[in-house]
């Protein structure tokens, strides 16, 4: 076995699929049960226990459930590049099974980024969608996400389908700062940059404390599902591999 | 902090927006891992079946 | 080097002979150029002001309809696998490829854009302008679509799908294509054209390595 096998490194060891449906059963509950907690506690800073802004009034609390997915989105990409080097450079499963299911959640919380965004807009800037670099970006950044999910769709067998979609989800990583580069340059406009800096460090402690309670929420959020969702892939594969064997057995014994 | 901000229509539906895509997102990876569970094992006991018939 | 020519003389001859698609390429960018006004109305300041845009967009639709040409029939008849298994790198195969698609889709949509020109009402100077952002912008989009034909090859309706996946990656080529264009643009025009030949150097290098890798791995 070579989850056994102490010749074996200890990260290989993790990803061998059948060792890691092994140790992430195990994990699911207490992860989720952490989440849940995070989120009831974010929540309640966010709605309860924060001071409303002295700039934008109470709608700064959007930013707790806004900023959050916007990292999400870039964070879920980073998974699914990494993924995709393990795809194209070690012919992992695993990555493949991992790259697969994060797309997606990627596409979900970025979608969360730009509705929250737009509403939050609405009320700070006075309209729900400007064309600028930020909003562009994160807009072009779904639909790469989309594309990718289309991608695979499209094909039958999601062995096979891997390593192509591993080379287009690289080849978005290089265009992804292109694209922000042209379209910060396409729209100089100068946009409300306390949006942004509201979530550095200068914030006081008080708005601070809910984001960052909402970004532990949020993140533990995506492990759990990326997990689960990591499981019912293989599970899907594993019942491919039974049926095309129960085919065959049956194939090869008349009735 | 003062509940009769005009712009708690905008906070709530911002929040509702986005909890129940979050919820979606749950709801969806929930019911897959079910139903995929379910057909496979489905899929092993019949297959367990089918040996133990054939010895 | 004489086989990269004589699979580049292939590749022209099979792109303009009867059955090739160069013909129906600039056609579709020709009518779909012309279709435009019709939907934004004959206002001619208007249409001088957008005619650069219709130029580039009618162009970015007219090579993503060739698309699925770059590599299907070779994949198809199995002159792909001869030519995975032959002397010269698969990469350089692309590029190869990618400079004949360039050649025979994308320089006879810049030819047939100067008869267009008087419809939008261009002067000279916008004209050249035009057709030299042109000329260094669609390298990147045929060397992108490489990349979308590439990692599709192997599905029945890839010409459908490899779209979706390439069009956001033309994003940067428009900006810049059409500002390199703008008569309002002023002093951004110079950098513009630089960006543009900048980008399609950067995805000529990138797009004959992962079209290789993808190919490769679609024969597996």
């Amino acid at each position: 076995m070579i989850a056994d096998n102490p010749r074996v490194g200890f990260f290989s060891r993790l990803a061998q699929p059948g060792y890691f449906l092994d140790w992430s059963r195990h994990m699911i509950l207490p992860l989720a049960a952490l989440c849940a907690v995070f989120f009831a506690l974010g929540l309640w800073f966010a709605f309860f226990n924060s001071p409303a802004d002295y700039q934008m009034g109470n709608t700064v609390r959007i930013m707790y459930i806004h900023v959050p997915n916007a990292w999400l989105s870039q964070f879920a990409y980073g998974v699914m590049v990494v993924a995709s080097i393990g795809s194209l450079v070690w012919r992992h499963p695993l990555a493949d099974v991992a790259a697969k299911t994060a797309a997606p959640l990627g596409a979900t919380f970025t979608a969360i980024m730009l509705i929250t965004g737009a509403i939050w807009g609405r009320p700070t800037w006075g309209t729900y969608w400007v064309w600028d670099g930020r909003l562009t970006s994160s807009l072009v950044h779904l639909f790469i996400y989309l594309g990718i999910i289309a991608l695979w769709r499209a094909f039958d067998d999601p062995v096979r389908a891997a390593r192509p979609i591993a080379i287009i989800t690289l080849v978005g990583a290089i265009n992804i700062p292109i694209i922000k580069f042209s379209v910060d340059w396409w729209n100089v406009l100068p946009q409300p940059a306390s949006v942004i800096r509201a979530g550095g460090p200068t914030m006081p402690a008080a708005i601070l404390t809910p984001l960052l309670v909402m970004f532990g929420a949020y993140t533990l959020l995506f492990l759990v599902l990326h997990l689960a969702a990591m499981r019912t892939e293989l599970a899907r594969r594993r019942i491919t591999a039974l049926q095309a064997r129960t085919a065959r057995s049956q194939a090869g014994t008349p009735a | 902090m003062s509940w009769l901000d005009p712009n708690w229509g905008f906070i709530a539906s911002a929040y509702a927006a986005g909890l129940s895509l979050t919820l979606a997102a749950i709801f969806f990876t929930v019911r897959d891992a079910r139903k995929q569970k379910k057909r496979l094992g489905a899929l092993e006991a019949a297959g367990i079946r089918r040996r133990s018939k054939e010895t | 080097m004489r086989t990269l020519a004589a699979l580049f003389t292939r590749d022209f001859r099979l792109a303009t002979r009867t059955g090739g698609n160069t013909l129906t390429v600039v056609l579709f960018f020709a009518l779909v150029a012309i279709l435009l006004p019709f939907a934004i109305g004959p206002d001619v300041a208007l249409l001088q002001r957008l005619g650069p845009a219709i130029i580039w967009l009618s162009a970015l639709l007219a090579l993503l309809l060739s698309l699925d040409r770059l590599f299907l029939d070779d994949h198809r008849d199995g002159s792909l696998a001869a030519m995975r298994a032959g002397p010269v790198a698969l990469e350089w195969v692309v590029l190869v490829r990618i400079f004949g698609h360039w050649l025979t889709t994308a320089v006879p949509i810049v030819l047939v854009s100067i008869p267009l020109a008087p419809l939008f009402n261009f002067d000279f100077e916008l004209l050249f302008a035009l057709l030299v952002a042109l000329m260094a912008g669609t390298p990147a989009l045929a060397a992108n679509a490489a990349i979308g034909a590439a990692i599709t090859v192997s599905l029945p309706r890839g010409g459908l799908i490899a779209p979706i996946v390439i069009l956001p990656l033309a994003i940067p080529v428009l900006i810049f294509g059409v500002a390199a264009a703008d008569p309002g643009a002023g002093a951004a025009r110079g950098s513009a054209l630089l960006f543009l030949a900048g980008y399609s150097m950067l995805v000529l290098v990138v797009a004959p390595i992962a079209a290789a890798l993808a190919l490769r791995s679609g024969a597996e």
